[in-house]
């Protein structure tokens, strides 16, 4: 049965080989460049000059082939998920059930359930290798980036924060989840449906689909979000905005200074002392041409307003890691016991 | 001995059509069974049944005394050519004897190997390269090698040309010589069996409506040509599978397990293919119950 899985499973294989030695090529060609750049710019013995430094470095980075390898790693890390699941799991059995050789594979001395378990076992451990090995050789490359970002402090970059998306997911083990999780969607979407393109765009559809409502609906809640307070200041404020378009009294937007660099901010508001969100009526020191922006701004400083961030800091990036890849392989488990399952009652 | 196929009350229901209905049925081991119907009757319903890649709607059937694919021993003791024969293929004709000796722990690799060189084929072709009559002998010879009991084959030989049948049959009769094997034949052309069953059952319209030895069967069936008469002036121990009339004289197809003694009419034997058309004619027109009503 491992020799079967191996014969069919084997070009697929050389293929997945071949591009992770192309990506690893890649890395390992520019890889050295990224570190001496970061050496170069002081970054490693930096400090009290890493906040500019960081930013030197970064800037250094705009434009060049590194950033375009840095977001097309990035890319490749959601993208290979969904490859696996389309060329690998899809036709795993669906090809068998289309061209009629499943009457001959299960026809062997080998019981049903076996010949699907060892085909799920083996190509699953296959696709959760390539990726592991996909994020392992770029967050290798894309570290002096990564402490980079830590050593920039407040004036970081959010585009490099692992804690959020898009990085999250892109980064560490949740990678090798995902390919679990979009292998058995592909081969389960291709035991119901019988037929291999169409299983292959359900695989793809509904992939997508995940990869889209986990990061915005439920990964921020699975640790509950931190909440942090503090008086609004309208002279240190990031956002002060009037708005006077509407019919009614013009309407306010103030964002305050405060921030926690590094992690990922779910929700940034400031309330009134009822606790109400802030949004006006803007009194005419804050609307009237004439009048000093300081006006406005001891105006508000009297309403007592409160900003409130709602955020997961930066030290939870390996617990929700952790809990990502736990989430998907348990749908990976469910979705290949469906399989063997439907395997085993699949007649004719 | 442990029947190759005991079937009781046997059926199988498709949304609200009737593949196969109230089949009962005991297939001694040792026999080469031809299962002759038209197309669509439920010959590849039954086979299927039988390897376990259908589940029965009604009934029960065992497999030399055991559930069909219940078990790697089950699935081992049974060799099944499907439909159209499928190979892989993307694998090579070695690929393909290697995939049976990993598959299956009775694979016989000498016999393989030696069916291979007997046919011609080479193995560095891709199953998918070959004709259809090399493709349908590779599935026999992955069949065979696995040192079954039972063999089952669905319409092997329907997409063959004349001489890749003959060819076929012949591998499959030495085959059931060397191995005491018992096989179950599918065709929807008595003409394919004749040669080689001495078994035969006959499906029409879902439902078996004979089942026998060959020789037996062509002893108890009589073609009777007599005077017009009346079906029903004929003995009670005839049963009429179909009738002909004219204005003068009338022709029967009777089953009958006594000598007919009738100096008015005059009694033929049948072959093999007249009596099959007879029991397909007879279902078609509805006149015969199913399952040799009265005369068992």
């Amino acid at each position: 049965m491992i020799w079967l899985s191996w014969r069919q499973f084997r070009v697929q294989a050389v293929v997945a080989g071949a591009a992770l030695v192309v990506v690893a090529i890649a890395l390992l060609a520019t890889g050295p460049h990224l570190a001496s750049l970061f050496d170069s710019n002081g970054l490693p013995t930096c400090r009290t000059t890493c906040s500019a430094d960081a930013s030197n470095f970064i800037n250094q980075l705009k434009g060049s082939a590194t950033e375009l390898i840095f977001y097309g790693s990035t890319f490749l890390l959601y993208a290979v998920p969904g490859l696996i699941g389309i060329f690998w799991g899809a036709p795993l059995v669906a090809r068998e059930l289309e061209s009629g050789t499943f009457r001959l594979a299960w026809n062997q001395s080998v019981p049903r359930a076996r010949w699907i378990a060892v085909k799920l076992g083996l190509v699953g451990l296959a696709a959760m290798a390539t990726t592991g090995l996909l994020s392992l050789m770029t967050s290798w490359w894309a570290s002096p980036i990564y402490h980079a970002a830590q050593k920039a402090g407040p004036n970081s970059l959010s585009i490099v924060d692992k804690i959020a998306p898009p990085l999250f997911g892109a980064t560490g083990i949740a990678p090798v989840g995902y390919a679990a999780f979009a292998f058995a969607l592909g081969v389960t979407a291709g035991v119901l449906i019988r037929r291999t393109i169409p299983a292959m765009a359900v695989t793809l559809v509904i992939f997508a689909a995940v990869q889209v409502v986990m990061p915005l609906l439920i990964q921020p809640h699975l640790i509950p979000p931190v909440q942090l307070t503090a008086p609004f200041n309208a002279n240190t404020a990031n956002e002060i905005m009037v708005d006077s378009r509407g019919s009614g009294p013009p309407t306010m937007t103030v964002v305050g200074n405060l921030s926690k660099p590094g992690a990922w901010t779910l929700s940034n508001q400031t309330i009134t002392p009822s606790g109400k969100v802030f949004a006006g009526p803007a009194a005419s020191a804050c609307t009237s041409n004439s009048a000093p922006p300081q006006a406005c701004n001891n105006w508000l400083n009297t309403l007592h307003l409160r900003q409130l961030i709602s955020y997961q800091p930066a030290s939870r990036y390996w617990p929700m890691q952790w809990l990502e890849l736990a989430i998907y392989l348990v749908l990976a488990a469910s979705l290949s016991l469906l399989c063997i399952w439907q395997v085993r009652r699949r007649r004719g | 001995m442990t029947a190759a196929i005991e079937a009781r009350g046997l059926g199988k229901q498709y949304g609200r059509r009737w593949a196969l209905t109230d089949c009962t049925l005991s297939i001694p081991a040792g026999h080469v069974v031809g299962l002759v119907g038209p197309n669509g009757a439920g010959k590849t319903t039954l086979i299927n049944l039988a390897t376990g890649m259908l589940t029965p709607t009604t009934g029960s059937i065992a497999v030399l005394g055991k559930k069909p694919a219940s078990d790697p021993a089950q699935l081992a003791s049974v060799g099944y050519v499907a439909q159209d024969t499928p190979t892989y293929s993307g694998m090579s004709v070695e690929d393909h004897l290697r995939f049976g000796a990993h598959m299956n722990p009775a694979w016989d690799s000498a016999l393989a190997h030696k069916r291979v060189e007997q046919l011609g084929l080479d193995p560095k072709q891709k199953a998918g390269k070959l004709s259809g009559g090399q493709r349908a002998q590779l599935a026999l010879t992955l069949a065979i090698a696995k040192r079954p009991q039972l063999l089952m084959l669905d319409e092997p030989i329907a997409s063959l040309d004349p001489l890749a049948r003959r060819e076929f049959l012949q591998i499959l009769m030495e085959a059931t010589a060397d191995q005491e094997l018992s096989v179950v034949m599918s065709s929807h052309l008595v003409t394919d069996l004749e040669r080689v069953a001495d078994y035969l059952i006959v499906l029409v319209a879902s439902r078996v409506q004979i089942a026998g030895e060959v020789n037996s069967l062509l002893a108890t069936h009589h073609l009777l040509t007599g005077p017009r008469r009346d079906t029903a002036s004929l003995p009670a121990g005839q049963q009429v599978i179909t009738e002909s009339h004219t204005d003068r004289q009338s022709s029967f197809v009777v089953r009958s397990n006594e000598p007919i003694h009738d100096p008015a009419i005059s009694v033929a034997g049948l072959n093999l293919e007249d009596l099959v058309l007879a029991y397909m004619g007879s279902a078609k027109a509805g006149s015969v119950h199913p399952m040799l009503e009265g005369t068992r």
